[in-house]
């Protein structure tokens, strides 16, 4: 009596052994949902993340920074690119947020200007300090070349008068 | 021997002078515009970088001076600026929902913030430092944290206490200068009690 109802009971076994396998992939679905913005990459979020420094982490851009504070920051930008936020308007709330330092270039202000003057000046003016010492270097050279070929019509006076002054005896 | 021409002595010239442009004289030194120039840079460059150490290393945040003012807007909006609270203990505590040593004392910030409430002069404020108000929501429900907190705006609260990192938590007394600080979690409540009990009046 029992032997019929045996592939039953194991069609009902199978059935509720895929029950179990469909729910814990919609399971595993729904929580990676929830932990990634939809409709936003990785790439996404980094491209943004990279323009961006984390007060904690000092110097470590904020797509490589692997401290949690960071993971943070990373998953909120999703989120805004997700609600549909532009880079700029990203950038503008962490700035508000925590402050122009958060930003990889600063916003040219304050004194944060002498970061864009100093180097180009910098630049010009040893360029300029340099033109002048070589210029420097070349005029004793060739004045000095003049002595030892002792061409004398338009070299030094004193080295002309004694050549005179010897052709003369 | 042949003949060497040679050219009749030039004629006395007198000396060009030392730079085709003007030259400045300042303290006894001949420069020309472009030295100037340069040592009037260096010198603003030397000026700007001794300023900047020379305010690094003065500590707004040392006992005995007067506690950096700040306004901290709570999460739930409402202003609290620290100049109101003239008068009280106010307990400033840093702290961030990634910060594992701050949960070690949010228990006990909350107990002595129970104990205190009912006097009226010990104030708990919450400075929430580079945080996300997502998460920074989630750890106050969970430690049930009931005094007021805010975010750091724009890290100007922390900045103003050059905090070096969180947790840290400054005691200011009711002359609104500051009585003791704390680098690192409170390990127990008597910790807490310790930096406010002298500072109350009995």
């Amino acid at each position: 009596m029992m032997q019929p109802s045996l592939p039953k009971f194991k069609s009902i076994g199978w059935l509720v052994l895929a029950n179990l396998v469909l729910a814990i992939l919609l399971f595993g679905v729904a929580h990676a949902q929830k932990s990634e913005p939809v409709g936003v990459t990785d790439d996404q979020i980094n491209a943004v993340a990279k323009q961006l420094y984390c007060p904690v982490c000092e110097n470590i851009p904020l797509d490589v920074c692997p401290t949690q504070a960071c993971a943070q920051w990373r998953s909120l930008i999703g989120e805004k690119l997700a609600a549909g936020w532009s880079e700029d308007q990203i950038k503008d709330y962490f700035v508000a947020q925590y402050g122009d330092r958060v930003l990889a270039t600063p916003p040219a202000r304050g004194l944060n200007w002498l970061v864009y003057i100093i180097p180009p000046v910098a630049i010009i003016l040893g360029a300029f300090i340099l033109y002048r010492a070589m210029r420097g270097w070349r005029q004793p050279a060739s004045a000095s070349r003049q002595v030892e070929t002792g061409s004398g019509s338009s070299g030094d006076e004193y080295v002309t008068r004694l050549e005179e002054e010897l052709r003369r005896r | 021997m042949t003949d060497i021409q040679t050219a009749p002595p030039a004629p006395e010239t007198p000396a060009p002078p030392a730079s085709r442009g003007g030259r400045f004289v300042i303290f006894g030194l001949s420069l020309s515009l472009g030295a100037l120039i340069a040592w009037i840079a260096l010198i603003a460059l030397l000026a700007i970088v001794a300023l900047s150490m020379f305010r690094n290393a003065q500590n707004p945040a040392a006992e005995g001076n007067v506690a950096p003012d700040f306004t901290l807007t709570t999460f739930s909006g409402e202003q609290i600026s620290l100049a109101d609270l003239q008068g009280k203990v106010v307990v400033v505590n840093f702290w961030a929902s990634w910060c594992k040593p701050c949960e070690q004392e949010a228990a006990d910030l909350e107990t002595a913030w129970q104990f205190y409430r009912p006097r009226g002069d010990v104030v708990f404020l919450g400075v929430d430092y580079v945080d996300t108000e997502t998460e920074a929501m989630a750890y106050l429900e969970k430690f049930d944290i009931t005094y007021p907190n805010g975010a750091d705006l724009g890290t100007r609260i922390s900045q103003a206490y050059r905090i070096k990192g969180v947790p840290e938590t400054y005691v200011i007394a009711p002359d609104g200068r500051l009585a003791g600080a704390r680098i690192g979690p409170f390990t127990s409540l008597a910790q807490i009690q310790a930096m406010i009990d002298p500072l109350l009046s009995p």
